[in-house]
């Protein structure tokens, strides 16, 4: 089971490297997003922040999640193509684990993600990011970044199992895109309508945002870490259950 | 169904071709009724069925990103065979593809495809194949090379069920024939024996025209035999 779902997120990972319009997409858009908000809107948005506040530190969560829902439209992409091709057809007719195909798309998309979101810091890291976390910080984050992924990708299983179309697939993965801007990700909330404010702070993207910086900037992240961790292992299993039944539906 | 012998399943549309085949393959749990294939049961030995079977579905399931040759190692690495790699060239010289094994399967014309997908199935040599119209989408020479291929599979001792809606294709490969109307099989044998449930055909005399097929392949071959003009 095991070494079947490598080889298959090996072949999975091989459709990554060959597919520039997936590479572009996923981690040269977050990092041009991220050099027009430092270079563009930054100097503006800094007036309302706290005197001292470093804004490439300040946006980054924000981009990182950007990252991750661009990235899973490509993984209800890949499991629509897999669909239509015949290609479930084919593994599950052979002496493999059913749920080694299935489990290789959602290694892939975890795997691919991390790696945009380790590029995305680093080109954050050249234009100034500094972070004066430690290693169980460093941890803390990366650990609900990859709960942030897990729960996106678990919600793109259900399209890309159940579209007709090939953009019904990937059109889920919009309103996941612009979540981040309705948060604080990229400004504080407190300028924002109430009505947008209230929704602003009340939904994932601003609670796994603060608590992503908080820890990266050593700083107590309070309740936002919890809320996070609540949002995301919500989604995953809410998005898993119906993503289950949707598999063996097509299986 | 014996060992080494090509059974054809004949009928049109919806006539229930595909949901036997996907029963037969484990894809499918049946309303009822029992099925059993290379003497295991498709509901309660689903492993050893799928141990024993290889599917090709309706539509060339390769991988248009992978090589044709990345394509079969890819199986093989699944099915856990010895050296993947020595497999692969073999089945991709078996099967006429080693001058494009390293372009990508996307690229191959119908015929190549189908024959990546056939050689994929191959793999791991299991005794049994299914075909699920083989030849659907083709062009008159991928057909035939399909055909061909098919014929050596099953001298070879591979058993072969094969569904069509072409008769000429029956007529062709298979030994023995079912005829599936409204998912009831409705006969069953030999092409003798089915010829049999007929009165016989009377003598007429008739002038034997080409078909257009005869025409387009007489052109192509003479086209491809070399021209020096």
């Amino acid at each position: 089971m095991i070494n079947n779902t490598l080889v298959l997120t090996g072949r999975l990972m091989k459709h990554i490297l060959r597919s520039p319009d997936t590479i572009i997409t996923v981690a040269l858009t977050p990092i041009a997003m991220m050099l027009m908000f430092v270079y563009v809107f930054g100097g503006a948005v800094k007036m309302s922040l706290p005197a001292g506040v470093n804004y490439v530190n300040y946006q980054l969560p924000g981009i990182l999640l950007m990252a991750i829902a661009s990235g899973i439209a490509y993984t209800a992409f890949r499991l629509f193509m897999d669909a239509q091709k015949g290609m479930f057809q084919r593994f599950n007719s052979m002496p493999i684990s059913r749920s080694a195909v299935l489990c290789s798309h959602v290694l892939t998309s975890l795997v691919s993600n991390l790696i945009t979101v380790v590029i995305i810091i680093l080109v954050a890291f050249v234009m100034g990011f500094r972070s004066s976390a430690g290693i169980l910080s460093w941890l803390a984050a990366a650990g609900i970044i990859i709960l942030y992924t897990l729960a996106l990708t678990w919600v793109a299983v259900i399209p890309g199992l159940r579209a007709k179309t090939m953009e019904g697939a990937s059109a889920f993965a919009y309103p996941l895109l612009f979540l981040p801007f309705l948060s604080s990700a990229f400004v504080p909330t407190n300028t924002m309508p109430l009505i947008v404010r209230v929704f602003a702070e009340n939904q994932p993207v601003t609670s796994i945002v603060d608590a992503i910086r908080a820890l990266l900037a050593n700083q107590p992240a309070g309740n936002a870490i919890w809320v996070a961790l609540a949002w995301c292992v919500a989604i995953i299993a809410v998005a898993w259950f119906f993503a289950m039944r949707a598999y063996k539906n097509r299986s | 169904m014996e060992r080494g012998e090509i059974f054809a399943l004949l009928g049109s549309n919806g006539a229930g071709k595909t949901t036997t085949i996907n029963i037969l393959s484990t894809l499918l749990k049946p309303d009822g009724g029992t099925a059993a294939v290379n003497g295991y049961d498709v509901l309660r030995e689903p492993d050893q069925v799928r141990r024993s079977i290889s599917l090709t579905g309706q539509f060339a399931a390769v991988d248009d990103i992978l090589t044709g040759r990345e394509n079969i190692i890819l199986i093989a690495r699944l099915r856990a065979v010895p050296d993947p790699v020595r497999i692969a060239d073999r089945l991709l010289r078996r099967f006429g593809l080693i001058e494009a094994m390293n372009k990508r399967a996307g690229t191959y014309s119908g015929g190549m495809k189908r024959r990546l997908d056939i050689a994929m199935s191959l793999v791991g040599t299991p005794p049994i194949i299914f075909l699920d119209e083989p030849t659907a989408g083709l062009d008159p020479e991928g057909r035939l090379e399909v055909w061909k291929t098919v014929r050596e599979l099953a001298d070879g001792g591979t058993t072969i069920l094969l569904t069509t809606q072409y008769l000429e294709e029956a007529e062709q490969l298979a030994g023995r024939i079912a005829i599936l109307h409204g998912g009831k099989v409705i006969a069953n044998g030999t092409l003798v024996e089915l010829k049999k449930l007929f009165p016989p055909g009377k003598v007429e005399y008739i002038e034997k025209q080409p078909s257009l097929e005869d025409i387009f392949l007489a052109i192509v071959r003479a086209g491809e035999a070399g021209p020096n003009d």
